[in-house]
């Protein structure tokens, strides 16, 4: 196959023995037992992604679909162990909907690229914001009807594209002066922005209506009914068990699954590797020829797009905005959610956004748990102290967070898994001899990787003895 | 024309000059030391070439072109790479993952290429192919800098620098290091090496440059140099 397989370097140092002993054999490390790294951890996350990863696509399907489904169900099934006392399950789930949008957006500044970004509810208020000002008909700059040209009905969804659009920009305007920084001049930076697009919301009056706010914000006019005038997603469908909030979960999910597969896409191309170069040593990815400032800037304004659909969406779902719903406490909130989670892992910090979310909401109202009385919405209030209490202990048992990343770079992840797992199949019909003879060709395929990537990099720049030319794209 | 060309070049941080009017040629195939005491600009030298730090004045030409205000990773793909100081290889990343990071910015023309370069890493270090899967923060010192080293072949380097690889690591690591670099040298890489271990480094180097305080003193042949009394009192410890 190539050079580099062992068998043929193995025969290359027999040939030049003199010179070079020969030297025991590199670990195959396929052969049956798990690669000496993903012992290492050996916990119970690992051992789900070890088993996720060797299943075969469809099989990926067939366990994630119904699962999704299952966790778009939940509201409706209100399962009693796992449904909310004092709010309405279906409020809590659309609130989890957007916190998990944001902390797939944050993760991807603060986990894939590694940049401390501590004003990112700035990004959030610019969405709800931008949907705010351009729906409100408090504001001056109103474009639905009745004084403006655009039907309720679709006002939402138009602006939508505007208000991300908007968002981004704010990314690229922040980043450009600020990602030359690093480390803890960046985070005082971005803390600063997010206080200055808070203190400007509360300051432009004349636009944003100041501390008062805007009120009757657009929202999808679905589902409109004798009952439901205003349909599905307004405030006003409240009671049932279909209630708006379950309807604002189900497209927060939709935009959950499409910023995943837009995020999970880019982990796994060159953008992605070179994030998790400069999250590990800027210096080193530099040098290494990573436009590091240009995959800076993208992780910001990604990460940006991302935090101003959750605030396009939580505008929408609430009607109304307000400043001080864009307090500082949020970023660290959402941060929170992202280092609970696990940095990096698009999975881990959903769930840490689920748990910021849902415990608070857990113990409003609750009188009782497992027939000890306790007053849960005294505990509720207390939720500051108990996460930060939380993150302490986390940080000193278990740093990485809950659903930690993967400790390597995700291209090459599934071939490692693959190839382990093609050994063992030719293992098992064809006895050790066969599995040593496949183990070859399967290591080459770990290392062939970037091979491939990069031969089709060199199809769109074909000729290029001058690697130069290439780049200046 | 030499491969390397710095003229008058000064490096400042801030109002403190590292580096004063330095003058530096390196020709196509050689082996060149910079050597000198701790503090003397030999790694700002290093990073001013690899464009991490900014020139106060002077120019750099490579292969004829000025590279004086050239972004680092475009350094890159005109063949100048580094093998940081203090290693710095990507700790979190497994020994392939590393060198694979390698070639980020100068891609593989095809896959052969590619297998190609990594058989010739592997062969001159069979130290890392055993370990293609071990994370890289988890490896002694000797074998990060042979990491680092490999990494920095896998960009098929014009010009390689080399900032301090014998840095804390045991004698005999020392010496593998430096035959491997010679190897390198004798296949075809230019290399610019900085080294506080002159000794090894002038015996090894075709040229050799001595600087103190931020300017050159002394240039000349590696053996030459060696042989200088002055140069053996001051950095071979020898009266």
């Amino acid at each position: 196959m190539s050079t580099s397989t062992p068998a043929e370097s193995n025969g290359a140092a027999g040939t030049n023995g003199a010179a070079q002993p020969v030297r025991p054999r590199p670990e195959l490390p396929p052969a049956g037992q798990t690669p000496v790294r993903q012992r290492a951890h050996g916990g119970a996350g690992d051992r789900l992604r070890l088993w996720w990863d060797a299943l075969a696509r469809p099989a990926q399907w067939g366990i994630g679909v119904p699962f999704v489904v299952f966790i778009a169900l939940l509201p409706i099934l209100n399962i009693p162990v796992l449904t909310t006392v004092g709010t309405n399950f279906g409020a809590v789930m659309a609130q989890f909907g957007m916190y998990a949008l944001i902390a797939i957006g944050l993760n991807v500044v603060v986990g894939q690229a590694g940049l401390l970004d501590l004003g990112y509810v700035g990004f959030y208020a610019i969405g709800a914001y931008t949907l705010a000002i351009l729906t409100s008909p408090d504001s001056p700059w109103n474009v639905t009807q009745p004084e403006g040209w655009l039907s309720d009905d679709w006002a939402w969804l138009a602006i939508l594209p505007v208000a991300v659009a908007i968002t981004a920009m704010s990314g690229l305007v922040l980043g450009s002066p600020t990602l030359r920084l690093r480390g803890d001049y960046l985070a005082i930076v971005t803390l600063g922005f997010g206080e200055i697009v808070r203190l400007l919301a509360d300051n432009l009056d004349e636009i944003t209506g100041g501390g008062q706010g805007l009120k009757s914000v657009a929202y999808p006019r679905l589902g409109v009914t004798e009952e439901l005038p205003n349909g599905v997603f307004s405030a006003g469908n409240v009671g049932s068990t279909l209630n708006s909030g379950v309807w604002w979960f189900w497209l927060s999910l939709v935009f959950i699954i499409i910023s995943l597969m837009l995020v999970g896409n880019l982990e796994r191309s060159r953008v992605g590797r070179a994030w998790v170069a400069i999250r590990e040593d800027e210096d080193a990815a530099e040098i290494m020829g990573v436009p590091t400032f240009k995959f800076k800037l993208w992780a910001f304004v990604i990460g940006a797009s991302i935090g101003g659909v959750s605030g396009a969406i939580y505008a929408g779902q609430v009607q109304f905005v307000i400043p001080t719903n864009f307090n500082i406490i949020n970023s660290v909130l959402f941060l929170c959610a992202v280092v609970l989670g696990g940095q990096g892992n698009k999975l881990g910090v959903i769930l840490g956004a689920f748990i910021i979310v849902y415990l608070p909401n857990f113990f409003l109202g609750r009188t009782s748990l497992f027939g000890i009385p306790i007053d849960g919405s005294e505990i509720a209030n207390y939720k500051y102290l108990f996460f930060g209490v939380a993150l302490m202990v986390l940080m000193i048992f278990r740093p990485q967070g809950l659903i930690p990343v993967r400790q390597k770079l995700l291209t090459y992840g599934r071939e490692l898994y693959v190839a382990a797992r093609r050994t063992l199949a030719k293992m098992s019909d064809g006895g050790p001899q066969a599995a040593y003879a496949t183990s070859a060709p399967a290591s080459g395929t770990v290392g062939t990787r970037s091979g491939g990537a990069d031969g089709a990099a060199t199809t769109e720049r074909t000729g290029d003895d001058e690697p130069t030319d290439g780049r200046n794209r | 024309m030499p491969l390397l060309e710095i003229t008058d070049m000064t490096v400042a941080y801030g109002r403190i000059e590292a580096v004063r009017g330095v003058s530096i040629t390196v020709e196509e195939g050689e082996l060149v030391t910079l050597i000198g005491a701790n503090g003397a600009g030999k790694t700002t030298t290093m990073r001013a070439v690899s464009g991490i730090r900014p020139l106060s004045r002077g120019k750099i030409l490579f292969d004829g072109k000025d590279i004086s205000r050239m972004k680092p990773h475009l350094r890159v793909l005109e063949g100048i790479v580094q093998a940081p100081e203090g290693r710095g290889i990507f700790p979190g990343m497994t020994v392939l993952e590393n060198l694979e990071m390698g070639a980020y910015g100068r891609t593989f023309e095809s896959k052969a290429v590619h297998d190609e370069t990594l058989a010739r890493v592997f062969e001159l270090f069979p130290r890392l192919e055993d370990r293609t899967s071990q994370v890289g923060g988890t490896m002694s010192g000797g074998e990060q800098q042979m990491l680092a080293i490999g990494r920095a072949l896998m960009a098929r380097p014009r010009l390689m620098l080399l900032d301090e690889p014998s840095m804390g690591l045991a004698p005999m690591v020392i010496q593998q290091i430096f035959r491997i670099i010679s190897e390198i040298n004798a296949q075809g890489t230019t290399v610019l090496l900085v080294e506080q271990n002159a000794r090894q480094a002038l015996s090894r180097s075709h040229r050799a440059y001595v600087l103190e305080t931020g300017e050159v003193v002394r240039s000349g042949g590696g053996r030459e140099l060696l042989a200088d009394p002055s140069i053996k009192e001051a950095y071979l410890g020898v009266a």
